[in-house]
């Protein structure tokens, strides 16, 4: 392959790694935000989820880590459904709180276990499986089709997730209790059921999101590790509009902006990092200032 | 006391003795001896005159100007989660402007150090605030990601701009002498301790007896008829509500920089942005209330390292504690909402 | 009370707090009639349905269906019974599609094949401009309207409880209402009509009866019933001075007000028309046809004081005191407000003034605003609201919700204003209730408003309404 192929190559496949964690978090945000539900709880349901990967992978190998991971997306997403949905307590500051609880309880447990500073975790990781002759395709192939099997994963979600919002009755009955929870019981949808159980599937996707984040990208679990990738999430949903299409499209949209540091930083251009490691954010910002088709936004999104 | 307040004092005692409860029992789950973890906690923030006046009370001035800065912008019914990074933008202007300041009398470095401070913070909620205006409930997103936008430049700056002449380490030179607080001698505690009782009690006037302050309460409680029946442009109070509660945490990060830290570097805030939410709320953003908070958390973050001393408990436990207290506090408002319909809570304005 | 009766429920009693909505009432529904349940605003009639649709439960008292003892949980054990409902507040989503509402109504049991494209076996008439792909919120009021009955059929509801249906529709509107429902009881299902209205008693009902204050105070036939009747059983007397509110008459029968000067200039223009001070007018429309954004458009001009529809929402905020709502919207007033300072003494004292003038019920000014009943609060409403000192008073639909004893009382009120001088304009979604209180009716549709003729009776007005008539 020729030099600028390999460069292409390579910021594809950076591009779609970086992008599955953003994914898989904000595929379970579209879906409870759908049934009307902002859980700013997300960012600290995937870093529970990153630090019970990195422990049940030292423990018994990386799916094992990956279902410890889930168990932590529903277990923190399960305390935010219980006072923002159960309780009916205001959304915004219930999972800013649990965001914070989060990241103080990882942080506590992770000192504890390993001490305040040293070596990171070496862990066993999930290592790129190759698609039989769709990875040899010219310069997309070995990209996008030889990837760890949660990027699959995540891909086959988005059809699926599809399928589920738009051709079945329970999905249905989810996109209405987001637009009018009042609306959805009338016609007997258990409204706050669905609420806690699209919630509750967001909980585990971020789990998985923090898994993917370890294991099958970053390769240790560190503090504060996903340094707001579930907020970066949401404004993904919104980015997309809501839709699981979109989703897929904004995620790699993302993916690509944080790859870019890695290809830009090839080229040699000389930028200090920081402006590399704030691209996602401000790309998250020009996200929710334009991209945003407000009259997308499930009606009863937040109350 | 009213049954208001009353009702308001016993959730805060609800909440906190919870709040411990809940740690008490994390710690003891995890192998801590949670009765010296507890007395650690005590001795680190009122153990000693030392704990208390540099500890304590040291750590409450910016939770307390942070918090107050959160419950102006609650009461209007608007959620400031980004206070993180308007404290850490605050930090950023005092510091340039505490370098350029040495050859200024004493009282005008300081004024310039505070002002630059909380123009700085207004800034760096002036984005989300046009957000919010547009987008609703999902600005608030926006100040969340400002946050680590923040943290960055601060990184950026200590490495670049305003590292040290040295260039060795990533901080910034100490600011001139002029533009540094006057403190206790022999201890930390700072004239900031001052500026934060004095705001506290700026905003309760304002709160209690102003048109302001009444604007502010109504469009927090009831926006609809703020609008319709008050006549009072409900977005351009939230936006003002917001813009200011962005001044106020800038300027704490200046009080920050001119009373206790002299430069800049990174982490600077142990997460003060969030803590003084717990703190607002906990006082049911009451601005006495809040110096009362302020301090009580000021003993949680002090008695957290002396915790982490003596009893070797990661001192960022006790944010489990935060959060647990500020969930408390939603749920007692609600209880109380099904109870008795009345609204202490704000709902979210437009 | 018929073993057959396809709905009865007997000895219904039911309070909620220290309120008794219902006293042992009895109501039973026979197959293909249609039944009336008449009674004033809070009488009970709609709990009386919501129980019997299992939105709540009964405190004492049976419920059979077809003979059988049942009890009913839920609407979705009403609907499993062949009950149906449609309510006043539509349940149907905007955001989504005449067929996916249907579909989403019919629940788990339909063939969610695709269900945008749900397939619904009923009369054509029924379907009749109502497109299976459209979003709803491109509907207009009657079709919304209609989508409830098809969303109630859709489930196999034999017996069907309508809710005020006609409260939204205009006079022709009503009509054909009134023929679908006929037709449908034709064919052997059964038909509840809650009303407060006669007129339609008489038009379609084969039975009727009568709830007050949570008793049934009437239970028979139509054929034998007069509106004088009906109205004591509604108002525990023979009907004397609110003859009209309650028999809903069509005469305008409003007295003029009486203004010592007239000025020569207008107090507003509505449309084009010139409103003079001391006038009472009333605005007449169909939802939907500009008249609400029309009204706020002059609301929020200088002088002019401003009652709104939704009081809780938008007239007071619930979790403030009296006083402070009294401030609202009178946040400069001179009496209380120095520059920027508030001097809550002073608000606190006028407020109790009002209270007392006003003749509301409350513990005091310093009441949580939410805790005074409908009533109350919407004489908190008018007073600051007259307390402006206006030129002129908007109000739209003053009386919602509230009792007869309370509607007389604003509507005396609103005649008082006019009385001082104020020009008053009155928009109801009840057109009776228009009539009743205006000198002169405007009439709002696509956006346009004329006026009606002098002595013009319903079916004019109602004409005019939806636009078949311009003068």
């Amino acid at each position: 392959m020729s030099g600028e192929a390999v460069v292409l190559t390579g910021f594809l496949a950076a591009a779609i790694r970086i992008s599955t964690p953003l994914l898989l978090a904000a595929t379970g945000e579209m879906l409870n935000e759908r049934a009307g539900v902002i859980n700013l709880g997300v960012e600290g349901a995937m870093l529970a989820g990153a630090l019970a990967s990195a422990l049940g992978a030292m423990e018994a190998g990386p799916w094992v880590g990956v279902l410890l991971a889930v168990a932590a997306g529903v277990l923190v997403s399960g305390v935010f459904a219980a006072v923002a949905i159960g309780a009916r307590a205001n959304q915004i500051i219930t999972g800013t709180a649990v965001t914070l609880g989060a990241v103080g309880l990882t942080g506590a447990v992770y000192r504890t276990a390993f001490g305040a500073s040293g070596p990171g975790l070496s862990l066993p990781t999930f290592a790129s499986v190759p698609i039989p002759l769709l990875s040899a395709i010219p310069v997309v192939g070995p990209a996008v089709f030889n990837q760890p099997l949660l990027t699959y994963l995540a891909w086959l979600l988005i059809p699926a997730v599809g399928w589920f919002l738009f051709r079945s009755w329970w999905g249905l009955a989810l996109r209405a209790t987001g637009e009018s929870i009042e609306a959805a019981r009338a016609s007997g949808v258990p409204a706050r059921r669905v609420q806690v159980l699209a919630t509750l599937a967001g909980g585990a996707l971020a789990g998985v999101a923090g898994a993917s984040l370890v294991l099958a990208q970053v390769g240790t679990f560190a503090e504060k590790m996903t340094a707001g990738r579930g907020f970066i999430a949401i404004a993904i949903v919104v980015l997309g509009r809501w839709h699981p299409g979109g989703v897929l499209l904004a995620a790699l949209l993302f993916g690509g902006a944080s790859a870019l540091q890695f290809a830009l930083q090839a080229a040699g251009l000389a930028a200090p990092y920081q402006l590399f490691l704030v691209l996602p954010y401000l790309l998250a910002l020009a996200a929710l200032a334009g991209g945003a088709g407000r009259s997308r936004q499930p009606a009863g999104l937040g109350k | 006391m009213s049954g208001q307040s009353l009702r308001a004092t016993i959730t805060a005692f609800v909440a906190l003795g919870t709040g411990f409860l809940v740690l008490a029992l994390g710690l003891a789950v995890a192998g801590y001896d949670p009765f010296l973890s507890m007395g650690a906690l005590w001795r680190g923030a009122f153990g000693s005159w030392y704990a208390l006046g540099s500890g304590t009370l040291v750590r409450a001035v910016p939770l307390i100007i942070l918090g107050l800065g959160v419950a102006l912008a609650f009461r209007a019914g608007a959620f400031n989660i980004g206070a993180e990074g308007q404290f850490y933008a605050g930090a950023i202007a005092a510091t340039w402007v505490g370098l350029q300041v040495g050859t200024w009398p004493e009282p005008l470095a300081i004024g310039a150090v505070w002002a630059a401070a909380a123009a700085a913070g207004l800034a760096w909620v002036a984005l989300p605030v046009l957000l919010k205006v547009k987008w609703g409930v999902l600005g608030v997103i926006s100040t969340l990601l400002l946050n680590f936008v923040a943290e960055a430049v601060v990184s950026f700056a200590v490495t670049g701009p305003l590292q040290e002449t040295q260039g060795v380490y990533p901080q910034s030179d100490p600011i001139a002498d002029s533009a540094r607080l006057p403190a206790l001698a022999g201890s930390r505690l700072h004239l900031g301790l001052l500026l934060a009782v004095g705001l506290a009690f700026l905003l309760w006037w304002v709160f209690a007896r102003r048109r302001a302050g009444f604007r502010l309460k109504a469009v927090g409680a009831g926006p609809l008829a703020a609008e319709i029946s008050g006549r009072i442009p409900v977005k351009r109070v939230v936006a003002f509500a917001l813009l200011f509660s962005g001044a106020l945490a800038g300027l704490g990060g200046g009080v920050e920089i001119s009373g206790v830290t002299y430069a800049l570097f990174q982490n600077l805030s142990p997460g003060y942005g969030f803590t003084a939410i717990a703190v607002a709320l906990l006082a049911r953003l009451h601005p006495l209330g809040i110096v009362v908070t302020g301090l009580l958390f000021g003993a949680l973050e002090s008695g957290a390292l002396g915790m982490q001393r003596e009893a070797g408990v990661p001192a960022v436990a006790v944010q489990v504690a935060e959060a647990v207290i500020i969930l408390v506090v939603l749920l007692a408002d609600v209880l109380v909402r099904r109870a008795a319909s009345r609204t202490p809570m704000p709902q979210e304005a437009a | 009370m018929s073993a057959t009766a396809a709905l009865e429920l007997r000895g219904i009693s039911k309070a909620f707090g220290s309120v008794q909505a219902l006293h042992g009432a009895d109501f039973s529904l026979a197959p293909g009639e249609v039944h009336a349940l008449l009674g004033e605003n809070g009488a009970g009639k709609s709990t009386l349905m919501h129980i019997a649709y299992g939105m709540t439960g009964p405190d004492r008292g049976t419920i059979r269906v077809r003979g059988a003892l049942v009890s009913i949980r839920s609407p979705r054990v009403a609907r499993a019974l062949g009950i149906g409902m449609v309510h006043q507040h539509f349940t149907s989503i905007g955001a989504l599609t005449v067929g996916e509402n249907v579909a989403l109504a019919i629940g788990r049991r339909s063939d969610g094949q695709s269900v945008r494209r749900t397939e619904i076996a009923l009369p054509a008439r029924l379907m009749e401009g109502l497109p299976i792909g459209a979003r709803v919120d491109t509907l207009s009021v009657a079709q919304r309207q209609r989508l409830e009955i098809v969303k109630a059929l859709a489930t196999g509801a034999t017996s069907l409880l309508l809710d005020e249906p006609s409260a939204v529709l205009a006079p022709s509107e009503v009509e054909e209402l009134l023929a679908l429902v006929r037709e449908f009881t034709a064919t052997g299902g059964s038909a509840v009509l809650i009303t407060h209205k006669l007129p339609e008693v008489f038009k379609v009902a084969d039975r009727v009866t009568v709830l007050r204050a949570g008793r049934v105070t009437l239970h028979a036939p139509v054929a034998g019933q007069t509106p004088v009747s009906l109205a004591e059983a509604m108002i525990g007397e023979a009907p004397v001075g609110h003859t009209a509110e309650v028999l809903g008459t069509t005469a305008p029968r409003a007295t003029p007000a009486v203004v010592d000067a007239a000025p020569a200039r207008p107090a507003v223009r509505v449309g084009g028309i010139d409103v003079m001070a001391g006038e009472l007018v009333g605005i007449a429309a169909v939802l939907g046809n500009g008249q609400r954004e029309l009204l706020r458009s002059i609301a929020v001009g200088r002088g002019t004081a401003f009652v709104p529809e939704d009081r809780t929402i938008e007239g007071l905020i619930g979790g403030m005191t009296v006083t402070e709502n009294m401030v609202l919207g009178l946040d400069t007033d001179p009496r209380w407000s120095r520059g920027a300072r508030l001097d809550w003494n002073a608000a606190r004292t006028r407020t109790a003034e009002l209270i007392e003038r006003f003749g509301i019920r409350a513990p005091g000014p310093d009441a949580p605003a939410a805790t005074l009943s409908g009533g109350n609060q919407q004489k908190v409403v008018l007073a600051r609201a007259l307390e402006q000192g206006p030129q002129v008073l908007v109000a739209e639909n003053p009386t919602r919700g509230l009792d007869i004893k309370a509607t007389v009382e604003i509507h005396d009120r609103l005649r008082a204003a006019a009385a001082q001088g104020v020009a008053v304009l009155v928009y109801s979604i009840d057109l009776d209730e228009v009539l009743e209180l205006s000198q002169r009716v405007l009439v709002v549709h696509a956006g346009t408003v004329r006026e009606a003729p002098k002595g013009a009776d319903r079916r004019v007005v109602g004409e005019m309404m939806l636009g078949v008539r311009e003068r």
